[in-house]
């Protein structure tokens, strides 16, 4: 494949996913080039030194990458691998540990990375796909630059659980990069804080604090301390909560109701969500109308960074894990176990007529 | 410049090389640490699978050529002055076994991370070995005789039925095949919460240090079940925590100081005359950050991975990712040189994070006589610094130099633009085949050199 040469060859995940195809699940198959929004399909984000190249899980089982000017694969569950990842591995945040060969979860959400301007490329019919990433191509931003470095930070810190103890002075140092990445982003205006309903926390401790790489905002607002959940600070202490998985379900059905709005994907009821995922097409409009092209720094600049908050992106998932993947995929609008199929799929359909008026405006 | 980078021209030549030919790596056979003893004759070697193997250098004389010569003298009786011989293997044992800590539900690893010899007191050696939890303290002996003629039992070991022994004799020792022996002697355990670094024994060889990522404790080797907290850098917050121990080590001459440095680039000299707890030094080493160069990972690559007396105890030396830098004890604020190692690799810092080779803890080591120091770096190439002459230069350690006596030939590493012959492109270099651990003969100049599986050792040559 000719997008393959410009990528970096260890930047590059392939996955193999036995993950239901549309068949299996009793719906009609979509053909490529179909307007229709796919379902529950497994977005994967390569990222190349100069550019992005989204992926898609087909029917196929396989990855193969995706036709930017189809611009059908958007669904608000779908979700994106790490790119950091090693090939041929994901991070299962419940059991924290690098799966061998097939992963269940991948853990960033696609839409909100595609805030950053590749959505808006793609809904852009008369860019060819060539044009497109030529685009993003000659634009490798010092924000970039400092974005990818600080995902890979917190990927690496999260990859620190292991059998073994992990490496103190490697967490340390990764942990102070991330602080100074996160310094100088408050220093510039990009880094936004994500809790606006905390209570008194200043926002320059959290930045010097180890906290904001552990806990979410809400728990800090309400003075709740995860027990089991392994923390940085956690580890630090050496004592490794081994009921984690438990906890952490525990945790992320209190948590996950209560979530900020502007996360999409952790959505309560069908008319919030609606009203979310308005909101943050409302962001795209807004950045569609008044950005060009060459701004796309400034697309960056208003992603929401709450997804860099581990617990938040985590939380999502906790409560999906008991169930099988598809199920979970399927069910994923509703992070709370207590949510029944029946109403993940309205869910799901009221984003698909949603996304389907985006698509052929 | 062929050939130069050591006091007057040395010429290093490739010697043996020791492990597995195959290029399948078994973990447990990957080397974490060498060390030779005080006289330079015994040269010990720690793996993760947790052995430790000791080589032995043949005695060579000048009349006896033989290659398989037998031992005539063991390691107490060295007559020879002038010895070259190869080092053979005297002596492989377990040192340490994999452990799990049900209260943590996490495996203690039984990768040997430091050995260290004690000088030599009687005929036995003695060497302190540790993983991440444990220090051990094993005793090599030898025996080379055996008592033949009990009267109760057979050659064999089996007891004679005494109603058939008529006589009486004296048991003698008579002369067998050489055994080497190993026994733990002593256990230093359950003293460090965090991974242990670094040990050193104080020059008084009666107690030693031992460094994990936040504590320093000070043993006696007579007593296992109680050691002394010297420096303790938790903080009271684990949330605040910035920086940790990175290697420390006691002063060769003065048994009351020691260093420590840490990830933040900084070397803490204590005196343990001052307070029981050291947390406060004597003098701190630091050197400014030069603005220049300062980008998100200045921090990781000042981060100091080995500290290392000079034999004379009046420099220490000091290895960062990038480079070596060689302190004067009475000189805080700078060092009084630095070597650049593979500066190189200061463009492709991101790359290497992302790869985590950045956090890769290279070792350095001095020659005997402080005159020349080495330090290893990636595709199996490793450098020397001569402090004199000021030149450098970079050798690789691979068997396709393999025949004894075969001059290295130095290699250079093209940093950018247009590649000479024989020039390495930085682009082209193997960032798996790295040189953590080097080691210098205390007296001669014999070095050896380990590669991921592979010892290889080098000696100069002797005309």
């Amino acid at each position: 494949m000719g997008e393959e040469e410009g990528l970096h060859q260890a930047q590059l995940l392939r996955l193999i996913m036995p993950v239901e195809t549309q068949e299996e699940r009793g719906e009609t198959a979509s053909l490529l080039g179909e307007k229709q929004p796919l379902r529950c399909s497994l977005l994967c984000e390569a990222v190349a030194p100069d550019f992005h190249q989204v992926w898609n899980l087909m029917g196929t089982r396989s990855w193969e990458p995706l036709p930017l000017s189809d611009a059908t694969l958007r669904s608000h569950d779908s979700w994106t691998c790490s790119p950091l990842v090693p090939e041929y591995r994901l991070w299962d945040p419940v059991h924290m540990f690098l799966t061998p060969v097939v992963p269940h979860w991948p853990f960033y959400n696609l839409d909100t990375m595609f805030v950053r301007g590749l959505k808006r490329k793609c809904f852009d019919g008369e860019e060819d796909i060539e044009g497109t990433l030529a685009g993003i191509k000659a634009i490798p931003s010092y924000n970039l630059q400092r974005q990818s470095l600080l995902d890979m930070s917190l990927v690496k810190l999260q990859l620190c659980h292991m059998l073994v103890e992990p490496n103190l002075c490697r967490s340390v140092l990764i942990a102070n990069t991330v602080r100074q990445i996160q310094e100088e982003m408050t220093q510039d205006g990009t880094w936004q804080m994500i809790n606006t309903q905390s209570t008194g926390q200043a926002s320059v401790d959290r930045l010097v604090s180890t906290d904001i790489l552990c806990r979410s905002s809400r728990e800090q607002a309400e003075g709740k301390h995860v027990p089991g959940y392994s923390t940085f600070s956690k580890d630090f202490e050496g004592d490794q909560a081994q009921d984690s998985s438990e906890t952490m379900s525990t945790a992320s059905s209190v948590q996950a109701p209560r979530n900020l709005p502007s996360n999409v994907w952790e959505m309560e009821n069908p008319q919030e969500n609606k009203g979310n995922f308005q909101k943050s097409l409302d962001q795209i409009f807004e950045t569609l109308e008044n950005k060009t092209p060459n701004s796309v720094e400034d697309l960056f600049s208003e992603v929401d960074n709450s997804y860099y908050d581990l617990d938040t992106m985590l939380t999502g998932m906790m409560s999906n894990t008991k169930m099988g993947h598809c199920d979970g995929l399927e069910s994923f609008s509703s992070p709370t176990t207590t949510t029944s199929s029946s109403n993940c799929k309205s869910d799901l359909n009221e984003l698909d007529h949603i996304v389907e008026i985006l698509v052929e405006s | 410049m062929a050939g130069a980078g050591g006091g007057n021209d040395i010429q290093w030549c490739f010697s043996q090389v020791k492990g597995a030919v195959d290029d399948d790596v078994a973990e447990a056979d990957i080397i974490s640490t060498v060390e030779f003893n005080h006289s330079g004759e015994l040269l010990a070697t720690g793996d993760k699978g947790g052995r430790v193997v000791i080589f032995q250098q043949e005695q060579e004389s000048s009349t006896d050529s033989s290659s398989d010569a037998e031992r005539v003298s063991s390691p107490t009786n060295k007559t020879q002055s002038h010895s070259r011989g190869e080092y053979n293997v005297y002596s492989t044992f377990q040192s340490h076994e994999p452990e799990f800590d049900y209260l943590k539900s996490l495996e203690i690893e039984e990768k040997i991370n430091k050995i260290r010899w004690l000088p030599q007191k009687n005929a036995a050696q003695f060497l302190l070995s540790t993983n991440d939890k444990t220090i051990k303290l094993w005793k090599i002996s030898e025996r080379d005789k055996r008592p033949e003629g009990y009267n109760l039992k057979e050659e064999d070991g089996r007891y004679r039925d005494p109603t058939t022994v008529t006589t009486l004799r004296v048991p003698v020792f008579r002369p067998m095949d050489l055994m080497v022996e190993a026994s733990p002697r002593r256990i230093f355990a359950n003293a460090h919460t965090y991974h242990i670094n670094s040990i050193s024994i104080n020059s008084d060889y009666e107690t030693y240090l031992s460094a994990d990522d936040l504590r320093i404790n000070l043993w006696h080797l007579e007593i296992t079940d109680r050691s002394f907290n010297i420096v303790d850098i938790k903080p009271a917050n684990m949330e605040e925590l910035t920086e940790v121990i990175t290697a420390a080590e006691f002063h060769p001459n003065s048994c009351n100081t020691f260093v420590y440095s840490s990830s933040k680039g900084t070397i803490r000299l204590c005196d343990m005359r001052a307070s029981a707890l050291c947390d406060r030094h004597s003098k701190l080493f630091e050197e400014p950050e030069d603005p220049s160069n300062r980008s998100f990972f200045s921090e990781i690559i000042s981060s100091i991975s080995d500290v290392k007396f000079s034999h004379s105890g009046r420099y220490m030396m000091t290895r960062d990712y990038l480079s070596v830098k060689i302190w004067d004890l009475n000189m805080e604020n700078r060092p009084v040189e630095t070597y650049q190692v593979h500066e190189y690799l200061r463009s492709k810092l991101c790359s290497l994070y992302e790869n985590d080779c950045i956090f890769d803890k290279f070792e350095c080591c001095w020659n005997g006589s402080d005159s020349i120091v080495m330090t290893g770096s990636y595709n199996n190439f490793f450098r020397m610094f001569d402090r004199n002459t000021k030149r450098d230069i970079t050798l690789e350690a691979s068997r396709e130099n393999n025949k004894p006596r075969t001059v290295l030939k130095p290699r250079k590493v093209c940093a950018s633009g247009k590649r000479k012959k024989d020039e390495i492109s930085v682009d082209s270099l193997d960032f798996n085949k790295k040189i953590l651990h080097t080691a210098w003969h205390p007296k001669e100049n014999i070095i050896a050199v380990a590669t991921t599986n592979n010892l290889y050792i080098f000696q100069d040559k002797m005309n």
